[in-house]
């Protein structure tokens, strides 16, 4: 396994971090973010690098990084598709516009298309149920979904 | 109807310092400040202002508890809003962070806290960076760092980012979180107001409430306990989502009746369908059939009414659907969200989700309502959390108000 070097802007970012925990551990959400914005996952390198960082075991990092959904282990698509199916979204017609996506990328639910563009999940609520039914496409929030604007917006991404 | 948190909130650049201040931003400081830390917890015990995260708990009282001559304290705002239906914390943060400043260096000031911290769910990444920006502002300003506006009260603000879970809105999982760990509820007692972040004493509030906290230091307490019912003081935020026309976030009064919300603010049910149950408070609380639509929106007529108010998320239900189904969907949420930890959630859920689904899937037995039922009386009130009340809300006000639901699916056992 090679050692996971952080870049020069990281380390500057990792101190901004710990400076505002009175305790290293807290750091370690922001820190698994950190390194998932850059690589898009988290690798058994990097969750060695974060145990050294915060004094603990990399085994303790995997096991805190597997409670959260949002921490990926394995490789996905360069946008990440949530697609809302709780209450309100599923009120709303959810179901069927979940399934036009999956069909409109031809990959199930849960899946990454083959050109590593897409990956789409099943998400539960994302709070923005008044906008609902609604999907999150990396960091951004789309509400009012209709087929044709599904279709949309899946075509402007590149 | 009064405006208190939504007065302004459609204002363009309101979540810059500059609008914020033309409209009388931060004036609260220096009328806290001219007062004693105590006087301000006793104002806001007064105001009889409650949590407005789901729990209703008084929050004067709850600042009240923290342990005497402990220090450091911390200040948690809880901003990992993820009970499903609600979406009003999203809107305060993303067009009024600094009202959520305002209201926790007012909180900080009353509980001589010098640290706080803002959980947000994670994918809330864009308006942390809302929020980063306007905590530089404030701090450019002197609202906070050291010695605020010459009173030698210190204060620094951080935002805290989750990474999807759930559970993390519950406040001892939250602290777990907070502190680098697996989400997971800690065991009650200690409260976190005597071993919290840290094992300090910490205040954990909700966005909104601790967003109401600048207008009962302006206003004062008289002011805002004039507005709401006798015991249920004040306006409250409420999501209307659903099958409504014109889904948003309106600030009511409390006492409201729930029809006014339906019919009027959301503009009724679409295509104009008629409504067939609806729940009041986030899909943790029990569900109620339409008869029940013009119960008052208020802690204590929602609870006479076997329901609660909740975090205030009115979702609300056309006779289109099949109860069972929404039901369904909900005991899957609680089961993808239960950390794990204790037996009764961990395994009920899953069994409610089991049983359910084969009911769906024309395979069950009129028996299997009466076992649903047992699991639910296995699971209430026998966990760290009440999360696996929350899972129960659903199955057992389904069963009660619309059993004629799961019953027809009876009718077909057997077709597939």
């Amino acid at each position: 396994m090679s050692e996971y070097k952080f870049s020069e802007d990281q380390e500057k970012e990792i101190a901004a971090i710990f400076a505002k925990y009175p305790v290293k551990a807290s750091a370690m959400l922001p820190l698994l973010t950190l390194v998932q914005r850059a690589d898009q996952v988290v690798s058994p390198e990097a969750m060695v690098a974060i145990g050294k960082k915060l004094d603990v075991s990399p085994a303790y990092v995997q096991s805190v990084l597997s409670f959260y959904t949002m921490y990926h282990t394995e490789k996905v698509g360069k946008y990440m598709i949530l697609f809302c199916i709780n209450i309100s979204c599923q009120l709303n017609g959810s179901d069927k516009l979940l399934e036009h996506t999956a069909k409109k990328l031809n990959i199930k639910v849960g899946e990454t298309t083959f050109d590593e563009k897409f990956t789409l999940h099943r998400e539960e609520c994302l709070a923005a149920c008044t906008e609902a039914p609604m999907m999150r496409v990396n960091d951004t929030y789309y509400g009012n979904l209709t087929e044709q604007r599904i279709d949309q917006i899946i075509d402007s991404l590149d | 109807m009064t405006q208190i948190l939504f007065k302004d909130i459609n204002k363009e650049g309101l979540h810059t310092m500059k609008v914020y201040e033309e409209l009388g931003g931060y004036q609260s400081l220096k009328k806290a400040f001219a007062q004693k830390p105590d006087e301000i917890v006793e104002a806001v015990k007064a105001s009889g202002l409650r949590g407005r995260g789901g729990a209703g708990f008084p929050t004067g009282l709850k600042w009240s508890f923290l342990a005497k001559d402990v220090f450091p304290r911390y200040l948690c705002c809880n901003a990992d809003e993820s009970e499903p239906g609600t979406c009003k914390d999203r809107e305060l943060l993303l067009k009024n962070p600094h009202l959520l400043i305002e209201g926790m260096i007012l909180c900080s000031y009353a509980c001589r806290i010098e640290t706080g911290y803002i959980y947000m769910r994670g994918e809330f990444q864009d308006l942390s960076f809302i929020m980063d920006k306007a905590l530089e502002e404030a701090r450019a300003k002197g609202y906070l760092g050291k010695n605020i506006l010459g009173t030698g009260f210190n204060l620094d603000i951080h935002t805290h980012l989750g990474a999807g879970a759930y559970i993390c809105g519950e406040e001892s999982a939250l602290l777990n979180s907070l502190e680098g760990g697996r989400g997971e509820p800690r065991m009650k007692p200690p409260f976190p107001a005597v071993e919290g972040l840290y094992s300090k004493p910490t205040v954990i509030n909700n966005v909104e409430t601790l967003c109401v906290v600048p207008y009962i230091v302006n206003e004062g307490a008289e002011k805002y306990a004039s507005f709401g019912t006798e015991k249920s003081k004040g306006t409250k935020l409420v999501s209307v989502s659903g099958h409504v026309k014109k889904p948003g976030n309106y600030e009511i009064e409390m006492g409201t009746p729930t029809s006014e919300l339906i019919y009027n603010l959301a503009g009724g049910i679409r295509n104009d369908n008629k409504l067939k149950a609806f729940i009041p408070g986030g899909s943790s609380v029990p569900m109620l059939p339409a008869d029940k639509v013009d119960t008052p929106y208020d802690y204590e007529s929602l609870a006479a009414a076997g329901t609660m108010l909740g975090s205030g998320a009115l979702i609300v239900i056309d006779d289109s659907v099949n109860i069972v189904e929404t039901t369904l969907r909900l005991i899957s949420f609680y089961m993808h969200e239960s950390c794990g930890k204790c037996t009764p959630c961990r395994e009920g859920t899953r069994w409610l989700y089991q049983i359910v689904e084969r009911i769906m899937q024309n395979n069950g037995q009129l028996e299997y309502i009466e076992k649903l039922e047992d699991i639910c009386g296995n699971m209430s009130f026998k966990t760290f959390c009440p999360l696996a009340d929350a899972c129960v809300a659903p199955v057992v006000s389904s069963i009660q108000h619309f059993r004629s639901d799961y019953e027809e699916y009876f009718k077909n056992v057997g077709v597939s």
